[in-house]
């Protein structure tokens, strides 16, 4: 009925409106937030190949299942991680935090 | 050991003693002298042994004694060095040996050994005398030793090695190492005093007189070489046929045979050694030295050794001489000689230094010995060398001594007058009786007094030579020149010895010790001696009765065919009148000259004022060789080719690479390598860091930026390239 | 136009809408909210492909957890952004272009690609396999090995979350 095409693209669409948000935004939560989606984007694709192509086994759903995981361990840490970062530089915003700066 | 080893010995002794004097003696002047003394004894001894044996070898010049030995390789053949004692180098070892002795002692009283050393006196200037204490309170002051006296025995004793080494050589070469051993120390010598400029100036000025002849006598021996290729004495000189076709050849230098080129040449350096004008200008200041050093160079030894080379190149000068006319070389010879002995008397009658009557008087004497080789009287110009070497060292060692008694006069009198001055002097005889006599028995002898003394016999062959060889001329000069000799001699005599003294110094002047005095007596029964064993068989009464055996001995080196036979009796009356003419004028005119009375010469007026003057000659050199020489090596060649050319180009380069290098740094260096390449490469990185660390914002963002963009084009790209056609 | 494409057309468009107002709020708390939105829609998308498990585990780990985590952190650091003043930062042009041009350039890869309009299979009698997926995870000759590596990260990110997170005491 719903030709592949369609959920790739809106797997693509998905997944390019958190890369903007990554890269356009200036609070960090918002970045995650934008990553959010990004993982997001990538679990649909993942199932839409699976329940098109390759539906009698059961490997699409376990790496589903694996980046779901990955993904809720680094959202858990980068939180932690501006939550310390607020603490000692009182800001969240991403542009301020370039210690590294060349 | 054999005899010819002991000639080969006789230079060496005192060579050694050179030589440990100078390495190790130096500090210790009682052993110095005793060195250079055993030196001289060793030498005399051997010279005495081989004339001996010499004289008793029959017919001595055809077989000499002697040998040789290979020294230097000259391709084929070798060249040989040795030994010969033939009849002239016998008689001229056996004075060269006693004269040298008798300096030897002489200088060691001279020096004054056993005085205390002097209150100021420095190396390098004469000793000015010591102050002593005595034991009752007061000072009086003593003659002070010689601070140098080591130095002196060492250099007599080089001298002496070199004047050895002469007289026993057998080939000209060693005969020219030997004469310029003696050049250089008689540099060392009469500039001994080297403290005084005036003793610097007068040891330069000798040597490079003789050095003037010497180049010329090089020419002539090398000339010698070349044509006869050897130079050895027996092979060149005494080979007559050799000699013949030498004086047949011409040489194509002003119409002489090469003999006669040769002759000349070697005969320039006669004339510089043995002080004949116009090189004679050294010798008079050579009084600069001490007198046993005057002694030695003007009386025993260098100019001797001038007249000896004349006899030994006699067959080469007279090559060619066929008894009537002579050679060309000849005629220079007798003209030289002849003019000198006259020139030099007639300087001598003007000077009042005591030892500058004497060195004119040798100049003088030395143009009679070759005047007499240039008129072809072989034996009697030997004779009068070996007569004129004893005689005149006595007057040199007899004018020492009276100098050194009137400088303690002048010490003891603290009268400030120069001792060597004849007008200060006056009435010694009386002061001074061994040195009156034995300078009276040398002057006699000088002048010719007849009989008794040397002088007499060799004068009267000269002349009798001259006369009867047909050179009027030279017979004449000859004979005026006797008579100015006599007459300065017998001045010299009576202004020194005879009268009142007319200083104080001269009425406290003393004799000198024994070790002085010895030697003085020793060389005067020499100078009367000495002519008897020459009595010419013509002489009236005493000739025959002592075989003239000096005649035979040294006649037997040439083939006399030549010899001018004794007929008149004009040249026997002509020295009798001129010598005890002179004597008796000279004696009249100065016997009572009172103190500070003026030179009864002095009325020959212009004349006088000429002699003294010593003819300008000195003055004459000055201005025409001496100012342009010191011009062109002080300006030409220093201030203008060196300092102003040479140092210009050089530092005109210095100055040209220095400018090069600053411009290249300036214009170069600095802006392209250092500022383009260096700065600006290190410029352009720093540059291009800058511009490309805004990069490295630190901000996450912008790095996934770029890391996304990048993947979108090299995804675009790939794509176009690569997938075109499907996945 | 089957009742399946109309339901899945609005379902996306609903999650496109929500998340972007999401990248865009201005106001963080709005962002957060409207984020779990997205995620809710997402997660019907999920029943659309009839994997049912994952979309309940969706709305669960995502919306339950994660979505509250970030409303946590947004509380915490609220003094910092007071939410005034530019949200978006200074190089938002670029990567507004980027974003299209990976957009642009995944969509013509996808369409290059041979099977961009396979049509969807029947489902097996069975329905999607559960029991199927378990075993896998805990099965020898399965995917039992990332399965545990992906506890253990779970440990290791919660250990340094708290860390991380601690306050500064004495170190």
């Amino acid at each position: 009925m719903i030709p592949l095409s369609w959920y790739l693209i809106f797997a693509a669409c998905l997944f390019c409106v958190g890369l903007y948000g990554v890269m356009a935004r200036k609070n960090a939560i918002a970045i995650l937030m934008g990553v959010e989606l990004m993982l997001n984007a990538v679990n649909v694709n993942l199932l839409a190949f699976w329940r098109y192509l390759w539906f009698t086994k059961v490997d699409g759903q376990v790496f589903v299942a694996i980046v779901l995981v990955a993904a809720a361990a680094e959202a858990v840490v980068g939180l932690a991680l501006i939550i310390s970062a607020y603490r000692r530089r009182n800001t969240v915003a991403a542009e301020e935090m370039d210690m590294l700066k060349g | 050991m054999t005899i010819q080893n002991l000639i080969w010995l006789i230079p060496l002794p005192p060579l050694l003693a050179f030589g440990i004097i100078v390495l190790f003696t130096n500090r210790w002047k009682s052993v110095s002298h005793s060195v250079a003394l055993a030196g001289a004894g060793l030498s005399w001894l051997a010279g005495m042994v081989v004339f001996f044996r010499a004289v008793g070898v029959e017919n001595l010049a055809e077989n000499p004694l002697g040998s040789a030995i290979d020294w230097l390789p000259t391709g084929d053949t070798w060249l040989q060095i040795g030994v010969v004692i033939d009849p002239v180098s016998a008689v001229t070892l056996f004075f060269v040996a006693w004269t040298i002795l008798m300096i030897f002692v002489y200088s060691i009283g001279y020096h004054n050994f056993g005085q205390p050393a002097g209150d100021h006196d420095h190396p390098g200037m004469p000793p000015h005398g010591a102050t002593i204490r005595e034991k009752k309170g007061g000072m009086h002051q003593v003659m002070s030793i010689e601070p140098m006296y080591s130095r002196f025995f060492a250099l007599i004793s080089l001298f002496a090695f070199a004047m050895y080494l002469l007289v026993v050589s057998d080939n000209l070469l060693a005969l020219y190492i030997g004469w310029e051993i003696m050049g250089f120390c008689s540099y060392m010598l009469i500039g001994f005093w080297y403290g005084k400029i005036s003793a610097r100036n007068a040891a330069v000025k000798a040597f490079l007189t003789t050095r003037i002849g010497d180049v010329f006598m090089l020419l002539g021996l090398v000339g010698l070489y070349s044509a006869t290729g050897s130079l050895n004495y027996r092979a060149a000189l005494m080979n007559t046929e050799l000699m013949e076709k030498l004086a047949t050849t011409s040489s194509g230098v002003l119409g002489l045979s090469v003999a006669g080129l040769l002759g000349i040449l070697i005969f320039i350096g006669v004339v510089g050694k043995s002080a004949q004008f116009p090189l004679h200008v050294w010798l008079p200041d050579a009084m600069e030295g001490p007198t046993p050093v005057s002694a030695m160079i003007h009386a025993a030894t260098m100019v001797s050794a001038g007249v000896y080379l004349a006899i030994r190149v006699f067959p080469l000068v007279s090559a060619g001489w066929d008894g009537h006319a002579l050679t060309p070389a000849m005629t220079v010879m007798a003209f030289i000689g002849s003019f000198t002995a006259l020139f030099a008397a007639t300087i001598a009658l003007a000077q009042n230094d005591i030892k500058r009557v004497l060195a004119y008087s040798t100049i003088s004497q030395l143009g009679y010995m070759i005047a007499a080789l240039g008129v072809g009287s072989f034996v009697a110009a030997t004779f009068h060398l070996v007569t004129h070497a004893f005689f005149k060292a006595l007057l040199f060692l007899g004018s020492g001594s009276v100098i050194h008694g009137m400088e303690h006069g002048v010490l003891h009198t603290h009268d400030k007058v120069d001792p060597q001055d004849m007008f200060n002097m006056g009435g010694l005889k009386d002061k001074m009786p061994f040195t009156f006599w034995t300078f009276l028995i040398g002057g006699f002898a000088l002048s010719g007094f007849p009989l008794i003394t040397a002088g007499f016999w060799s004068k009267d062959e000269i002349l009798s030579g001259s006369f009867n060889g047909g050179q009027i001329l030279v017979f004449a000069t000859l004979a005026l020149s006797a008579l100015l000799t006599a007459f300065y001699t017998m001045r010299q005599i009576s202004l020194t010895f005879l009268g009142q003294p007319r200083t104080k110094a001269a009425e406290h002047a003393s004799e000198n010790k024994p070790v002085m005095t010895a030697p003085l007596v020793v060389l005067a029964v020499f100078a009367v001696s000495a002519g008897w064993v020459g009595i010419p068989k013509g002489f009236p009464l005493l000739g025959g009765l002592i075989p003239n055996w000096f005649h035979e001995f040294v006649g037997s080196m040439l083939h006399l065919e030549h010899e001018a036979e004794h007929g008149s009796v004009i040249p026997l009356l002509t020295s009798l009148v001129v010598a005890l003419g002179g004597l008796l004028l000279g004696w009249l005119v100065y016997r009572n000259i009172p103190a500070g009375a003026k030179d009864p010469m002095e009325k020959l007026g212009i004349l006088y004022k000429v002699f003294k003057y010593k003819y300008g000659i000195d003055e004459l050199y000055q201005d025409v060789f001496i100012r342009p020489a010191v011009w062109i090596s002080e300006v030409f060649s220093y201030k203008i080719v060196d300092k102003l050319i040479l140092d210009g180009i050089i530092e005109g380069i210095g100055k040209a690479a220095l400018g090069f290098g600053s411009a290249l740094r300036k214009y170069f260096d600095l802006p392209v390598i250092n500022k383009g390449l260096t700065d600006g490469s290190s410029m352009a990185v720093r540059k291009s860091g800058e511009a490309i660390r805004p990069v490295q914002s630190g901000r996450v963002q912008d790095y996934m930026l770029v890391a996304v963009a990048l993947v979108v084009i090299t995804g675009l790209v790939g794509y176009y390239l690569f997938g075109r056609g499907g996945m | 136009m089957s009742g399946l494409q109309i339901a899945f057309l609005l379902i996306g468009a609903i999650t496109l809408f929500a998340a972007v107002i999401t990248v865009s709020s201005r106001k963080i708390m709005h962002a957060a909210l409207w984020l779990i939105l997205a995620l809710g829609a997402v997660a019907a998308v999920f029943a659309t492909l009839e994997a049912g498990f994952f979309a309940a585990i969706q709305i669960a780990i995502y919306v339950g957890a994660i979505a509250i985590l970030i409303i946590f952190a947004v509380m915490l650091t609220r003094r910092a952004m007071e939410d005034s003043g530019p949200q978006l930062n200074s190089t938002w042009p670029a990567a507004l272009v980027i974003s299209a041009g990976v957009l642009t350039g995944l969509v013509i890869l996808l369409s290059s690609w041979g099977g961009f309009e396979t049509r969807s299979m029947a489902l097996p009698p069975t329905g999607e396999n559960i029991a199927a997926l378990g075993t896998a995870l805990v099965d020898m000759n399965g995917y039992v090995v990332p399965f545990e590596v992906a506890s253990l990260l779970l440990i290791a990110a919660l250990v340094g979350a708290i860390f991380v997170a601690s306050e500064p005491k004495g170190k």
